[in-house]
């Protein structure tokens, strides 16, 4: 591998290791902790996919905290792809709502309650 | 003559019945008309040539292998064509016959909203026809033999919003079936005793490994023959043709005349072989053939309806054919069926004029006196009328006297029964011309004013069949007129095989030529005093028909009534079907719906209490999810 001047070399894992496994997990259960309370209590819709979010990236946080302790880069690759899979979702998603929008001129998922028995 | 133009013979009609098919409603009557009737054409333009280059190159069969269709264990079944003798001459005469009809279809079927689906129809019927005289071995001839029965019932059904022709199309439709389950047995026979449904395959080991009148060559046989029974409309099969007159006059001609009826004589001359093998069965056909012939002339004698008068001529001269199959006379059976091609055909689509003109009249009570407003009509319909009649020299002469002469030979009360009935052919064919043609006009006034003679695209066909009717006897002339019989001498190679395997049947017993004069003279003079007759009660009295009305005598009412044969079987064979259908109706009615409804009751149940689940509301759903996630995880994790 060529050294580049410009970047001094930085070992990543060795960086994300001064910190405790321990508080990777504790900061990830909390922000999917978040992510669940806001998703069951708010009806706003664009704040429960913001909320849906946070669960995703607690997710991922978890996944590169285990790749840099157990020096397995596979679980890296595993967040690029659901990273990039998120970028996709978020696009469809907010086009869901901004068609709720127009159409019922409210984001109120309470609104959403025509497909019933 | 290459392999790929001989495919091409059969390929072209279906290619016409797949473009006026599909394109059907949206082609323009001009180009529907103009391709279903070059496909035809050019068909028959490929099998003028074929027959050219077969003979040219010295009259030898030969087999055009297409592909290996089914391989299973030891059975090979390929997919190929055979050209030899008999094969052409059925290609003549469908493509033939079929051109006329179609040409003479463009101008009767002009003003019918399904002009389209007819040419398409047509064309598909001549596809199949075409695949069941080619195809080399018997499942290819099934193939054909069950796609023509579905054309025929296409067809006769083709008015389909009068519910009497649906029936006709129906009781057409299931009698074949009858027929088709004894040639269907008679195939699986075939296969079991051969190894093969190869015809050549099939006939050289017959020959060589069995030996005259063996059961099994017996039972192959009679089940071949009940199926000819059935699509050549012999007792007990033969109700369903005189109904199939519900069909446009053109299909009667082509299908219920010319071409598909005469099935069943084409496959037993095919396997002339095994019914040389077998006497016995022969013995039945000639006495079918003889009883068929007779029993439908003489229904003929009485009805009025000009085209059911035709049909039990139809079923008449198919018994006569039969008959000289019976008598192992394969040639004259043959010849036949040409010029009964040639004479029905024009009957029919002289008939087919004569109900153009009198606007869908079909009763010849209400006709009489056309003969001057229908001049060609009249004029070709009288050839037809002489030729069927057996009046020399016309078509039907030596063809029908050939079958006689053969008949007399083998078996005496048979000729007697043949006699008989070419005196009521004579008859009512008269008869029929008489009172349809002669006299004054019985029809309504309308009718009178509207009289006129059909367009050329249909008189054209009228005169070609005329001609052909006229001196289509010719390739036949028997040595005791001073001929050479061509169409014998160039079917005689087909029984080779059949000469070697049973050489004591074709033993010439040859009647001297004064027996065959005498022969002539006693059924022309039958022919003649019988036409005679007709002619005095129709034109000299001026006899017409009593209406329905009027009280009739018991024979008569009898014959009238085509000898109560459809109530019969109606009696003995619908009604019972019919009361035991209803009685497994409602045993399904009873039993299987407690059953089922019980089913669907518990489902509509659960579903009734499960659905107040579906709220609608979203917060609710996600909150569901997310204990179930954490049921999933504790369940997983923990236990």
């Amino acid at each position: 591998m060529i050294p580049n001047p410009m970047m001094p070399e930085v070992n990543i894992p060795a960086v994300i290791q001064h910190i405790p496994l321990q508080s990777y997990l504790i900061l990830s259960t909390l922000l999917f902790v978040i992510g669940i309370i806001g998703v069951l209590t708010r009806r706003n819709a664009i704040i429960i996919f913001m909320s849906i979010e946070l669960m995703l990236n607690a997710a991922n946080l978890l996944l590169i905290a285990f790749s840099s302790y157990r020096s397995d880069p596979s679980a890296q690759v595993f967040v690029f792809f659901i990273m990039a899979v998120a970028a996709a979702e978020v696009a469809v998603g907010l086009a869901i709502i901004v068609m709720i929008y127009r159409n019922t001129r409210n984001t109120d998922i309470g609104f959403l309650n025509k497909l019933k028995w | 003559m290459s392999a790929s133009l001989l495919i091409l013979i059969p390929l072209l009609p279906l290619a016409g019945f797949l473009i006026n098919g599909i394109g059907f409603p949206n082609i323009p009557k001009g180009a529907v008309g103009i391709i279903g009737t070059l496909a035809v054409v050019a068909s028959f333009v490929l099998s003028v040539m074929t027959f050219n280059a077969f003979v040219a190159a010295g009259s030898q069969p030969f087999i055009v292998p297409l592909f290996d269709w089914i391989t299973v264990g030891d059975l090979n079944i390929p997919f190929s064509f055979q050209v030899d003798q008999l094969s052409l001459l059925m290609l003549m005469i469908i493509t033939g016959v079929g051109s006329l009809i179609h040409i003479y279809s463009i101008g009767y079927m002009h003003h019918d909203s399904g002009f389209g689906k007819f040419f398409a129809y047509l064309n598909l019927f001549l596809f199949f026809m075409l695949l069941l005289v080619l195809g080399s071995n018997y499942v290819i001839m099934f193939i054909g033999w069950e796609g023509v029965g579905l054309c025929s019932y296409l067809l006769i059904g083709f008015w389909n919003k009068n519910t009497n022709y649906n029936n006709a199309a129906r009781k057409a439709f299931i009698m074949n079936r009858v027929g088709d389950l004894g040639f269907l047995l008679g195939i699986f026979t075939i296969i079991a005793t051969f190894g093969s449904v190869e015809y050549t395959e099939v006939f050289s080991k017959a020959a060589a490994g069995f030996q005259v009148g063996d059961p099994v060559i017996i039972t192959i046989t009679l089940f071949l023959f009940v199926g000819a029974m059935g699509k050549s409309a012999q007792i007990p099969l033969y109700t369903w043709l005189p109904d199939a007159m519900a069909g446009p006059t053109p299909v009667s001609a082509l299908i219920h005349a010319a071409t598909m009826v005469t099935a069943g004589i084409y496959m037993v001359i095919r396997s002339n072989v095994l019914y040389s093998l077998a006497p016995s069965t022969l013995e039945i056909v000639g006495i079918i053939g003889g009883a068929t012939a007779l029993f439908a002339a003489s229904i003929g004698l009485l009805q009025n309806d000009i085209k059911k008068v035709l049909a039990y001529s139809t079923v008449s001269q198919l018994g006569y054919m039969f008959m000289g199959l019976g008598a192992m006379a394969y040639s004259a059976s043959m010849f036949h069926v040409i010029t009964h091609a040639f004479f029905k055909a024009l009957l029919f689509l002289g008939a087919g004029s004569v109900i153009h003109a009198m606007s869908d009249e079909q009763d010849i009570r209400s006709m009489g006196g056309l003969r001057k407003k229908l001049p060609v009509t009249f004029l070709t319909f009288l050839i037809a009328t002489i030729a069927i009649s057996g009046i020399p020299p016309f078509a039907g002469f030596f063809s029908k006297d050939e079958i006689l002469a053969h008949v007399f030979e083998h078996n005496k009360i048979l000729w007697v029964i043949g006699v008989l009935g070419s005196v009521m052919t004579s008859f009512y064919m008269f008869r029929l011309l008489f009172l349809t043609f002669f006299g004054t006009f019985r029809g309504t006034h309308e009718q009178e004013h509207h009289l006129h003679e059909s367009p050329a695209s249909m008189t054209i066909p009228l005169i070609i069949l005329a001609i052909l009717s006229a001196v289509g006897g010719f390739i036949g002339v028997p040595e005791a007129l001073h001929g050479s019989h061509q169409l014998a001498q160039f079917m005689s190679p087909l029984y080779d095989l059949a000469k070697t395997a049973n050489p004591a049947a074709f033993e010439h017993t040859s009647l001297s030529h004064s027996e065959e004069y005498m022969l002539m003279a006693v059924s022309v003079a039958a022919a003649l005093i019988s036409a005679i007759a007709a002619y005095v009660m129709y034109v000299q009295k001026g006899a017409v028909p009593a209406p329905d009305s009027e009280e009739k005598s018991g024979l008569q009412r009898a014959i009238y009534n085509k000898y109560y044969v459809d109530e019969l079987y109606d009696a003995v064979f619908v009604k019972p079907i019919k009361t035991l259908s209803n009685i497994l109706y409602s045993f399904g009615e009873i039993f299987i719906d407690l059953i089922i409804d019980a089913f669907v009751k518990l489902v509509s149940l659960g579903a009734k209490l499960l659905r107040k689940t579906q709220t609608g509301s979203t917060g609710e759903y996600v909150f569901a999810m997310v204990i179930g996630i954490v049921v999933i995880l504790f369940w997983k994790l923990l236990l």
